[in-house]
C-alpha cells in the first residue's frame, strides 16, 4: 500500500470511528453517572437507548415531526421511563445487597428488550429520511453530513451536561451526593431526587444517542440496544466509571480502536478488541484512564 | 386465598386438567384433518421471508382442499414463529413434532435455522421441506443423505457459480471483495463457491471481510475494501444488513456493482438501503415474476387476487414445498411420516412454478436460477442460467 492511500484510509477510519464512538460516549455517560450516584451498573440503560430510537422514530414517522423536536420528545420519554425505573425498581432495593440491585437491572434490561419486542414486534423498521444525508469529498475522504450531525449533537450535549454538573445547583448536588451520600443528606440534599435526576439526564442522553443512530444506520429494532450498550460500558469503565470526561473519552477511544481494528487487522476481531480492552483496564488501571487510585471503603 | 397445606392438591388438580385437555387434543388429531407444520421466520430478521414463504403454501393447499383435500382429509397448517434464530428454530420444531403431532414439517427459510430443525426431525421421524434453504449440508452431512431433509431450491454450490460466472463474463470483472455474514451458513457457502468459481474463470479475490447479523456499522470495513479497488463486491447476506452495507458502501462513493444471493429479495432491503443505493446491484434468485411461463403468470395471478401483491422467490418457493408435499402424500396414499418421506425421495418431473422438480439422490433439486437487477429500486430480470 502506498504511503498517501494509507494515509488517505487512516484518516477516513479516523473519521469513521469518532462518528461511532460519539455515540457510544452519550450511552457511556448514563452509565457513569448513575454509578457514581448509587455505584449501581444499570444494565437497562441499552435499552433504554432502544427505547428512544423508537420514540424518536414514531415522533418522525407517524406524528411527521422534523428531527430536533423528535429528538427533544425522545429524550423527554426515555428521561421520565429512567425516572419511573428508578422508582420503582431500584429505590426499593436502595439499602439491599448490592449484588440483588444488580440482577433487578438485568430484569429491566429483559423486561425492555422482550416487552418492545411484544409491543412493536421484532420486525426492524426504517427511519423516514428527516435530513437529506448530504455526501462531502475532501480529496479522497468522505464525509457524510448524518456524520457532522451526529457529532454536533454529541458535543453540544456533552457541553450541556458539562455545564448542568459544574455550574448549577442541582449540578452541585449531584457532585455532594456521588463525593458521600450520607454526608450530603445531612446537608439537607434531598438525595432521592438528585438521584431521580440523574436518571433522567443520563436515559436522555441515551435516547438521543438512539434516535442518532436510528437516522444514521436507518434500521432500528428492539434489541438493537443489547451491543452498543456492552459497548458504553466498556466505554464508560476504560474512561474510568464515574467520571464524566472519562466516559466521554472512553466512548471515543472504543470507536476509534475499532475502526482501525476493523480496517487495519480483520473485521472479524473487532468486537474481541472491545473486550481485550476491557480486561487490558481492569487488569492494569481498574479505575480507568481518567481514574484515581482510591481504595475502596467496605 | 390457598392454606399451603392445599398447594400440592391444586397443582395435582391443575395437572389432572391440563393432561386432559392435551388428550383431548391428541384425539382430534385423527378427525378429518391433516396437520402439517410451518416452522418459519414470521419475526425478526429475515421475517419478509417467512410471511412470504407461508403465503405460498398457504395458496397451495387452499387449492388442494377446495379440490377435495388428500386422502380425504382437509390439509392444515400448524404455523410455528422461529423468531429468525436458530435456537427458536429448534423450540419450534419440537412444539410442532411433539405436541402438534405434525405429519411433515415445512420451512424454515434459512439454512442455519433449517440445520438446527433438521436433529430434531431426524429423531422423531419425520419429513421436512425447506423452500430456501441452499447449504449443501442440510441435506448431505459428512457424506451421508440426510433421510428426512428435503428442499424446493438449487444450492450454493449453484448459486455462487452462478454470480461468479455473471460477474467474470457478463461484467467482465478481473478482481472482486467478497464480504460475508460470518454468523450465517449461507453466507458462508455461496462465498465458498463464488470465490472458487471466480478465480477458476482467471479472476482474482483481492479482498475478504466478515460482519456478523445484527451489526450497524459497516464503514471501518467498507473504507478498507475500497482501498483494493475491486471491480465488484459480493455480498451474500440476508437484506437487513445488505441494506445497510449498500447504504454505506454508497455514501463511502463505493459505485462499483454489488452482488448477492436470494438473501436479497426482500421490499426491506430497498426501504433500508434507499432505491438509489442499489442501483448497479445484482442477485441470483430462484424465479422472477416476470418470467412469461405460463405457470408463473398463472401463479403470479392467483397469489395477487390471494394477497393483493406481488408473490416474490420465496412465496413461489414455499408454494412448491407444499406441492412437493401434497404431491408425495398423494403417490404415498398414507400420512404416515415415513412412508412421506419415502415418496418425496422419489418426487420426478413434478411441475413446479419455480421450475420442474426432480430430486437427485442427493434430495437436491435440479433446477434454473435467475440474475436479476436492481434498477431504481425495481427487480428486473436479467438472465436465466440452467444447471
Amino acid at each position: 500500500m502506498e504511503l498517501n492511500s494509507f494515509a488517505q484510509q487512516l484518516v477516513q477510519q479516523l473519521i469513521n470511528g469518532v462518528s461511532l464512538g460519539s455515540i457510544y460516549s452519550l450511552i457511556a455517560l448514563g452509565y457513569t453517572m448513575v454509578y457514581g450516584i448509587i455505584r449501581l451498573i444499570n444494565f437497562a440503560h441499552g435499552d433504554i437507548y432502544m427505547l428512544g430510537a423508537y420514540v424518536g422514530f414514531f415522533c418522525t414517522s407517524i406524528l411527521g415531526l422534523s428531527f430536533f423536536p423528535a429528538l427533544l420528545a425522545a429524550m423527554a420519554v426515555a428521561a421520565v421511563t429512567g425516572i419511573v425505573i428508578e422508582r420503582l425498581a431500584y429505590r426499593p432495593l436502595r439499602h439491599a445487597p448490592k449484588i440483588a440491585v444488580l440482577i433487578t437491572a438485568i430484569g429491566v434490561s429483559l423486561l425492555l428488550e422482550y416487552g418492545g419486542i411484544l409491543a412493536v414486534t421484532p420486525q426492524p423498521r426504517t427511519f423516514p429520511a428527516v435530513f437529506p444525508a448530504r455526501i462531502y469529498t475532501f480529496g479522497g475522504i468522505v464525509v457524510n453530513s448524518q456524520q457532522i450531525v451526529i457529532l454536533a449533537v454529541a458535543l453540544a450535549l456533552m457541553v450541556l451536561l458539562t455545564y448542568i454538573v459544574q455550574r448549577t445547583k442541582i449540578g452541585r448536588a449531584m457532585r455532594a451526593v456521588s463525593y458521600d451520600t450520607d454526608a450530603a443528606r445531612l446537608m439537607g440534599i434531598n438525595v432521592d431526587q438528585v438521584i431521580s435526576f440523574t436518571f433522567g439526564i443520563g436515559s436522555g442522553l441515551a435516547a438521543a444517542a438512539g434516535v442518532l443512530v436510528g437516522i444514521y444506520y436507518n434500521s432500528i429494532d428492539p434489541l438493537m440496544g443489547i451491543m452498543p450498550g456492552l459497548k458504553a460500558f466498556v466505554a464508560a469503565v476504560l474512561g474510568g466509571i464515574g467520571i464524566i470526561p472519562g466516559a466521554m473519552l472512553g466512548g471515543v477511544i472504543m470507536g476509534v480502536v475499532e475502526a482501525l481494528v476493523s480496517g487495519f487487522i480483520s473485521s472479524t476481531f473487532r468486537d474481541a478488541a472491545a473486550f481485550a480492552i476491557l480486561i487490558a483496564i481492569l487488569l492494569f488501571k481498574p479505575s480507568g484512564l481518567l481514574g484515581k487510585n482510591i481504595r475502596e471503603k467496605v | 386465598m390457598f392454606k399451603k397445606s392445599m398447594i400440592p392438591l391444586a397443582l395435582v388438580a391443575i395437572i389432572a386438567v391440563l393432561s386432559l385437555l392435551v388428550a383431548g387434543c391428541g384425539e382430534k388429531a385423527d378427525s378429518k384433518e391433516l396437520k402439517i407444520g410451518a416452522n418459519f421466520e414470521m419475526t425478526g430478521g429475515v421475517a419478509t421471508f417467512g410471511q412470504s414463504a407461508v403465503n405460498g403454501i398457504k395458496l397451495a393447499f387452499k387449492e388442494a382442499n377446495t379440490g377435495g383435500g388428500i386422502l380425504g382429509k382437509q390439509l392444515s397448517l400448524v404455523v410455528a414463529d422461529n423468531k429468525s434464530e436458530a435456537s427458536e428454530a429448534v423450540n419450534a420444531a419440537t412444539k410442532l413434532i411433539t405436541q402438534d403431532k405434525v405429519k411433515a414439517v415445512l420451512g424454515p427459510v434459512t439454512s442455519s435455522n433449517t440445520l438446527a430443525q433438521s436433529k430434531i426431525a431426524h429423531e422423531n421421524k419425520v419429513p421436512f421441506i425447506t423452500p430456501t434453504g441452499t447449504n449443501p449440508k442440510i441435506t448431505v452431512d459428512g457424506g451421508k443423505v440426510q433421510d428426512f431433509a428435503f428442499r424446493a431450491c438449487f444450492i450454493d454450490p449453484f448459486q455462487g457459480t452462478v454470480m461468479a460466472n455473471f460477474a467474470s463474463k457478463s461484467l467482465k470483472a478481473k478482481t472482486a471483495a467478497v464480504y460475508i455474514d460470518n454468523s450465517s451458513d449461507y453466507a458462508k457457502g455461496l462465498a465458498e463457491f463464488f470465490e472458487k468459481a471466480f478465480v477458476a474463470a482467471g479472476g482474482q479475490i483481492v479482498s475478504k471481510e466478515a460482519y456478523l447479523a445484527k451489526e450497524q456499522d459497516f464503514k471501518a470495513v467498507l473504507t478498507k475494501i475500497k482501498a483494493t479497488n475491486p471491480e465488484v463486491i459480493f455480498i451474500p447476506g440476508y437484506y437487513q444488513e445488505v441494506g445497510m452495507i449498500a447504504k454505506q458502501a454508497r455514501e463511502l462513493g463505493i459505485t462499483v456493482p454489488l452482488l448477492g444471493g436470494d438473501g436479497w429479495d426482500s421490499p426491506k432491503l430497498v426501504e433500508i438501503a434507499g432505491a438509489a443505493a442499489l442501483n448497479n446491484g445484482y442477485f441470483s434468485n430462484h424465479y422472477s415474476s416476470e418470467d412469461k411461463d405460463p405457470r408463473v403468470v398463472k401463479f403470479v395471478e392467483a397469489y395477487r387476487k390471494e394477497y393483493n401483491q406481488s408473490p416474490d422467490a420465496l412465496a413461489a418457493l414455499g408454494y412448491d414445498a407444499a406441492v412437493m408435499l401434497i404431491d408425495a402424500i398423494k403417490r404415498a396414499n398414507s400420512d404416515d411420516p415415513v412412508k412421506i418421506k419415502e415418496a418425496l425421495a422419489q418426487t420426478q418431473n413434478l411441475q413446479g412454478v419455480s421450475g420442474v422438480i426432480t430430486l437427485n439422490a442427493e434430495h437436491d433439486p435440479v433446477k434454473s436460477a435467475v440474475v436479476i437487477e436492481l434498477k431504481d429500486g425495481k427487480q428486473v430480470f436479467r438472465e436465466k442460467v440452467n444447471p
